[in-house]
């Protein structure tokens, strides 16, 4: 019975240069993340906003950075921050390598959102966050390039709304490439293990 | 005869007392997390009720902020949203906790700026009447509860 055990091996040495091959072409279809995998699914990260300088930005800055795409609001008292406070202790379990990634905070409510606003909101939480604001319809066009619904509801009194929105984080590698999805209830040392490979991994 | 009397007058003494309390909810683990500017801030705490029949928050009150909301944060197919709720049940004997991503005060438009390591204090209103003075812990904004 010695015949089988050549065809395995064979079959084996064939799946690995398989994926080697694959490997070659997108490395990161062979990077064991833990959170949902969303490359070849969602499209590269493109977009031209203000940062909370004031200074106009595309996705091109952020070349060469892992980034953590979140949308949401400053007026948003509960769950903003929360997901905003568990990014800064994610940052600091990756410790030195933190300064290789950028949180891009983009506001869904760029009426009451204005870069200055942004910036002092964003420092709060982790010196590797940029606030991002722009017209509605450069926001809406994110926000439909990652199907992530948002809509405004009045609250009543004072002219006030409610908006909400989606609540994931997308991650990109350092090319801009949409890797992983993550979400509030993430467990933070799944999304730590994630973006270490995407750091490690190396371009 | 007389027995009864000093029994009457300590359950009377002890009702007095219940009265003078307020309420049959503890609080522990209040704090706000503050927000830079005038952005609204969430206020969270754990409620415990001490009493036999359940009770409810219905709303707060409080001198530093114009307005105290009972909110109910949810995420639900992907997507945060908030909703006003006008009371929040405490069991009987039973535990309530009001921490982020879930139920919250949320705090508007501050009298004057709120700085972590402040005490805010607020006035927790229930369902029976009674109300309860909670001093909250002022906390950063990346605070991801009352203490470190």
């Amino acid at each position: 019975m010695k015949h089988p055990r050549v065809p395995r091996l064979a079959l084996f040495l064939l799946a690995l240069a398989c994926c080697l091959l694959l490997a070659g072409c997108q490395h990161h279809e062979a990077l064991p993340f833990k959170l949902t995998r969303i490359s070849g699914h969602m499209p590269d990260l493109q977009f031209r906003l203000t940062d909370d300088n004031g200074k106009t930005v595309t996705a091109d800055d952020y070349r060469g950075k892992v980034v953590l795409l979140y949308f949401g609001y400053t007026h948003c008292p509960d769950v903003c921050p929360l997901t905003l406070a568990h990014l800064h202790v994610v940052m600091q379990q990756l410790g030195k390598q933190a300064d290789e990634v950028r949180i891009l905070f983009v506001s869904v409510d760029p009426t009451r959102d204005t870069p200055q606003v942004l910036h002092e909101y964003v420092r709060a939480f982790d010196k590797h966050t940029v606030g991002l604001t722009g017209s509605a319809g450069a926001i809406e066009a994110l926000t439909k390039r990652y199907r992530a619904a948002f809509s405004r509801e009045p609250s009543g009194k004072d002219g006030n709304y409610e908006v909400s929105h989606s609540s994931a984080i997308y991650v990109f590698d350092r090319d801009g490439h949409a890797s992983v999805l993550s979400t509030p209830i993430t467990p933070q040392a799944d999304l730590v293990h994630d973006l270490k490979l995407l750091l490690d991994s190396g371009d | 005869m007389r027995r009864i009397a000093i029994l009457l007058a300590g359950l009377l003494v002890a009702g007095l007392a219940h009265a003078d309390a307020g309420t049959a909810v503890k609080a522990s683990h209040a704090w706000i997390r503050v927000l830079p500017g005038n952005l609204p801030a969430g206020a969270y705490v754990v409620l415990h009720n001490d009493g036999a029949k359940p009770l409810a928050l219905t709303g707060a009150d409080t001198a530093a902020y114009g307005e105290a909301m009972l909110h109910e944060s949810s995420a639900t197919g992907g997507v945060s949203r908030m909703r006003a709720i006008d009371a929040l049940p405490i069991p009987a004997h039973g535990t309530r906790t009001l921490a982020p991503g879930g139920y919250h005060l949320m705090l508007m438009d501050a009298k004057h700026p709120v700085h972590p390591g402040a005490k805010i204090r607020i006035t927790l209103k229930f369902d029976d009447g009674s109300t309860l003075l909670v001093d909250f812990l002022a906390r950063p904004a990346s605070a991801l509860s009352d203490k470190d």
